[in-house]
């Protein structure tokens, strides 16, 4: 990272490092205990660390020329997987851990850290926003400049975005197991680590702005359009859903200004939309990108590219509510949740369409590149689970559904089946070209984890289709004297196989994760030499 | 914007042809962002045909339900249903279905309605369903009790066993916030030597066992500070929530450590009352299906 600063901004980032030091001390002395004074501790401990990293190298490296502007600039990128790898193996293995607890819940250690309910957001979150964000924020990066022709903007924010953004996440999953949570499902960190994510993203925001400002190309890529939205929308809704009345400015509880049911639909609204530009909007970027690259075809419909993008950016918007069908919630709400959810469907298969037809004349690819074999299964499992979603919008269909795992289970189709696999393909397009290679250093490997990772949804996602359905009818059954048929113990009970074949399934998957990981090592460790002459900013190439 | 195709993006500017992609056979958009490229496919009809018809449904819905809101109101909807009356009829309607033979236990004769098969056949089932969503995390699953909740299957009572007592117990609660609940407590002895204490825990758990000696010290420190709660050498039987010390039904345990815990510290268990949750005619059934609870086995010694 040091050595690819010029001077100038390694001053730069060593005042940061001091300022990011400062706070921490600060937070720290004011809290004095609790959850606030720990963070403030960690934020000291990164910023001192930073300190001595970049202090202590600042005129060690040859100063940067201003050839560096004729290549982009990777550093970022390559650091943002090496965390997206590290998340995966936290977050999926606490996920595993989670669902062996379900099996077994006798095995639950006896310390409130360890307890089921503070470990469940470690999980979510270490997946979504460790795993999901570095993903995200690495590759938009790289797909930023390459659709641009043009290099970053500048090469210290990327630093403070993804530095930053980490610390995020690692305050949320420590608060989680010292109980700091404002218990909004997906927004659980307190309101210094909000306005703390706020600050990072608005730096993130106004990098990606003024990258894209420099493009050599007139026209904007779609893949942009994703990651612009999932940018300005994410900022949207954290800021909203997160505003919050603190007890002190020196501990880490507060309440939120919502109250009743307006806090339950802003909550949802926030929820839902979370999963539509955070988990759909930003990968759909990374897909427009990797697969057409990896296939080498040209995207097959720019019509359907524009009706997709405007379209999912318009209705998902509306569509939060169904998560609060039959709840208190006012009938019309839930109506106008369902109607727009079904909308959805259709531009949601104009991507999943357009990205598998963009296969056509590459299907012998598919057929030998595991990786691209990856995006087209995740394009796959993207038309499945949006379709599972319309359809457990619609209310009488949601009565059976809805508490059940069914929703786990559908979570988990879009979350491993779409989104863990476009990841991966995304990253084993991008490791070897990070490393100056052809090829992953164990390109069976790949094979390997496209199967176990292909087996793990599977056998995760059809067992909780059983297990919602199963719970669904067991809650809603009378005899015919009126009485329920069954207690809610047995729907307990009748759990227990698919419990253990969704700890299966997770073990599949989180094994393809670490193998991946492994891999991604072993390819970094031994970097080549090969650079693609083609691979470079438009802007500052000599006119032609 | 230019309708000349040789001024389009891409266009060939002597021919005015783009790119033919020679798999699709469509052309492109012209566009190149670092080597990926659009076609210039025509809109897909089945999209468009798609897109129409889930609009088509979501203006039906609109129309025949609650849908839109008009300031402080709402368009109700051809249909007029709301959702409250709905969930308040379909509950009406197993609740009909279920006055067909729970009217019986509104004010029930205990002794007639365990007597009527037919009645207890159709309402053991429902029984059983309240009994285990609404007792069985503490109870547990077959009355079995734990530590800190009494045994239910046995025929050891702190309260009696018959249905009407316990149909009491259940409507007030033990140590509960009812007004009128049961009221238990075993007090703590912190003030006594620990020395006394000891011997007493020694006696206590004797007692059971039958081998406790009647006439050493500790036998007179129980009979000065336990008997008016526990009954004569512990033999209980007062009914008025304090166990017997000398049957081996035990609630939090009767080894010396744990009787030593229960002197230091005191105890005092909570039963919630269920007045407020249950109907009359719910907790007269649970009442007779819990005394029945003990019938069917056969573990304890009576
Ligand atoms: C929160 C835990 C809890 C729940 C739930 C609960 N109980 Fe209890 N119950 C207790 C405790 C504790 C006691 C003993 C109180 C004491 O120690 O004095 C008790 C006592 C009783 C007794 C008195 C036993 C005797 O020997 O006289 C009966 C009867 C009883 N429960 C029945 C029920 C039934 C029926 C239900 C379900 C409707 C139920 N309980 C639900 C905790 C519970
Ligand atoms: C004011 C009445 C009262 C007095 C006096 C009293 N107890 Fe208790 N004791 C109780 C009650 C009530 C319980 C049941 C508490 C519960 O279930 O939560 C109890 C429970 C116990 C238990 C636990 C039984 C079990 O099954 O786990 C022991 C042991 C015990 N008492 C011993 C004694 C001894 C020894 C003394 C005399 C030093 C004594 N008690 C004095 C009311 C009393």
């Amino acid at each position: 990272m040091i050595a690819t600063l010029t001077l100038r901004e390694r001053r730069i980032g060593l005042g940061l490092s001091v300022a990011l030091a400062v706070l921490g001390l600060a937070m720290a002395a004011a809290a004095r205990t609790g959850p606030m004074a720990v963070h403030g501790g960690m934020a000291l401990i990164l910023g001192l660390v930073l300190i001595f990293a970049i202090g202590g190298a600042l005129y060690d490296h040859p100063e940067q020329g201003e050839d560096r502007l004729t290549r982009y600039y990777d550093a970022p990128t390559r650091f943002g997987i090496v965390m997206t790898l590290i998340w995966a193996v936290i977050g999926m293995g606490v996920g595993v851990w989670l669902a062996a607890l379900m099996y077994w819940p006798e095995a639950t250690p006896p310390w409130p850290a360890t307890s089921f309910g503070r470990l469940r957001p470690v999980h979510t979150s270490g997946v979504i926003f460790g795993f999901g964000g570095n993903a995200l924020i690495a590759t938009s990066f790289w797909v930023l400049q390459r659709t641009s022709r043009a290099r970053l903007a500048d090469a210290v924010s990327p630093w403070v975005v993804l530095i930053g953004y980490n610390l995020f996440c690692l305050w949320a999953a420590s608060g989680y197991l010292m109980g700091s949570t404002q218990s909004k499902e997906y927004a659980e960190p307190e309101w210094y680590a909000d306005i703390w994510l706020t600050i990072v993203w608005v730096t993130y925001f106004v990098l990606y702005i003024r990258t894209l400002a420099r493009r050599a190309e007139p026209h904007i890529y779609v893949a942009n359009w994703y990651y612009m939205a999932f940018i300005l929308v994410v900022a949207l809704l954290h800021i909203v859903n997160n505003l919050a009345l603190p007890v002190s400015w020196t501990g880490a509880e507060s309440f939120p200004v919502w109250a009743g049911v307006q806090d339950a639909m802003i909550q949802w609204w926030y929820g839902h939309n979370a999963v539509a530009f955070f988990l759909t909007a930003g990968f759909l970027g990374m897909l427009y990108y990797f697969l057409p690259v990896r296939a080498q075809r040209p995207i097959w419909s720019y019509r359907l590219s524009i009706l997709s993008f405007w379209g999912i950016v318009f209705f998902y918007m509306w569509a939060g509510s169904h998560h609060l069908h039959y709840t208190a919630l006012p009938y019309w709400v839930q109506t106008l949740g369902m109607t727009f959810s079904v909308m959805l469907l259709v531009p949601s298969w104009a991507s999943a369409g357009n990205a598998i037809a963009t296969l056509n004349g590459a299907w012998h690819k598919v057929r030998d590149d595991a990786t691209l074999r990856f995006m087209f299964v995740a394009a796959v499992f993207y038309g499945l689970s949006t379709f599972e979603g319309s359809f457990l919008a619609i209310r009488p269909v949601n009565s059976l559904s809805h508490y059940t795992d069914w929703t786990v289970g559908h979570v988990h189709s879009g979350t491993l089946g779409w989104v863990a696999m476009i990841v991966f393909g995304a990253i084993y397009t991008l490791v070897p070209r990070l490393s100056g290679r052809d090829t992953m250093a164990w390109p069976k490997a790949i094979e390997w984890h496209f199967w176990l990772a292909v087996a793990g949804t599977l056998v995760y996602v059809v067992a909780l289709w059983n297990a919602g359905i199963t719970q669904g009818l067991m809650w809603r059954a009378y005899d015919e004297n009126g009485a329920l048929s069954y207690s809610f113990i047995q729907s307990v009970e009748a759990m227990l196989p698919y419990y253990a074949a969704r700890t299966l399934g997770g073990t599949l998957f989180l094994a393809g994760a670490v193998l991946c990981a492994l891999n991604c090592r072993a390819t970094m460790r031994t970097a080549g030499d090969r650079v693609d002459a083609t691979d470079r900013p438009l802007a500052a190439q000599p006119a032609e | 914007m230019t309708t000349d195709p040789k001024a389009l993006p891409g266009a060939d500017p002597h021919t005015g042809n783009r790119d033919i992609d020679p798999v699709t056979g469509y052309d492109t958009t012209g566009h190149d962002w670092g080597g990926i490229r659009e076609l210039n496919t025509p809109f897909p009809k089945v999209a468009l045909i798609a897109l129409v018809i889930t609009v088509v449904y979501s203006i039906i819905a609109w129309i025949l339900l609650p849908a839109w809101p008009l300031g402080r109101d709402y368009t109700r909807g051809l249909l007029g249903l709301d959702q409250n009356e709905m969930a308040m009829e379909s509950l009406g309607r197993v609740e009909t279905r279920r006055e067909t033979w729970l009217a019986a236990f509104d004010d029930p004769d205990f002794d007639a309605i365990a007597a009527d098969e037919a009645l207890m056949a159709r309402a053991r089932p429902a029984a059983e369903r309240l009994y285990q969503d609404n007792c069985a995390a503490c109870h547990g699953t077959e009355g079995m009790g734990g530590p800190g909740f009494p045994v239910l299957s046995d025929d050891y009572w702190l309260w009696g066993g018959d249905p009407e007592t316990i149909a009491t117990t259940l409507q007030v609660g033990i140590n509960a916030t009812h007004p009128d609940t049961r009221w238990a407590q075993m007090p703590a002895f912190d003030w006594m030597e620990r020395s006394d204490r000891h011997a007493l825990a020694g006696y206590v758990s004797d007692l059971s066992g039958g081998r406790a000696d009647h006439d050493g010290p500790a036998a007179v420190l129980f009979e000065e500070n336990c008997v008016a709660c526990h009954g004569e050498r512990g033999r209980g039987g007062l009914m008025n929530g304090a166990p017997a010390l000398t049957d081996d039904a035990v609630i939090y345990g009767q080894d010396e450590a744990s009787v030593m815990d229960t002197l230091r510290n005191g105890r005092q268990g909570l039963m919630p009352y269920w007045s407020d949750r249950l109907s009359d005619a719910e907790i007269n059934l649970l009442a007779v299906y819990v005394a029945g609870l003990g019938d069917d086995t056969t573990g304890g010694t009576p």
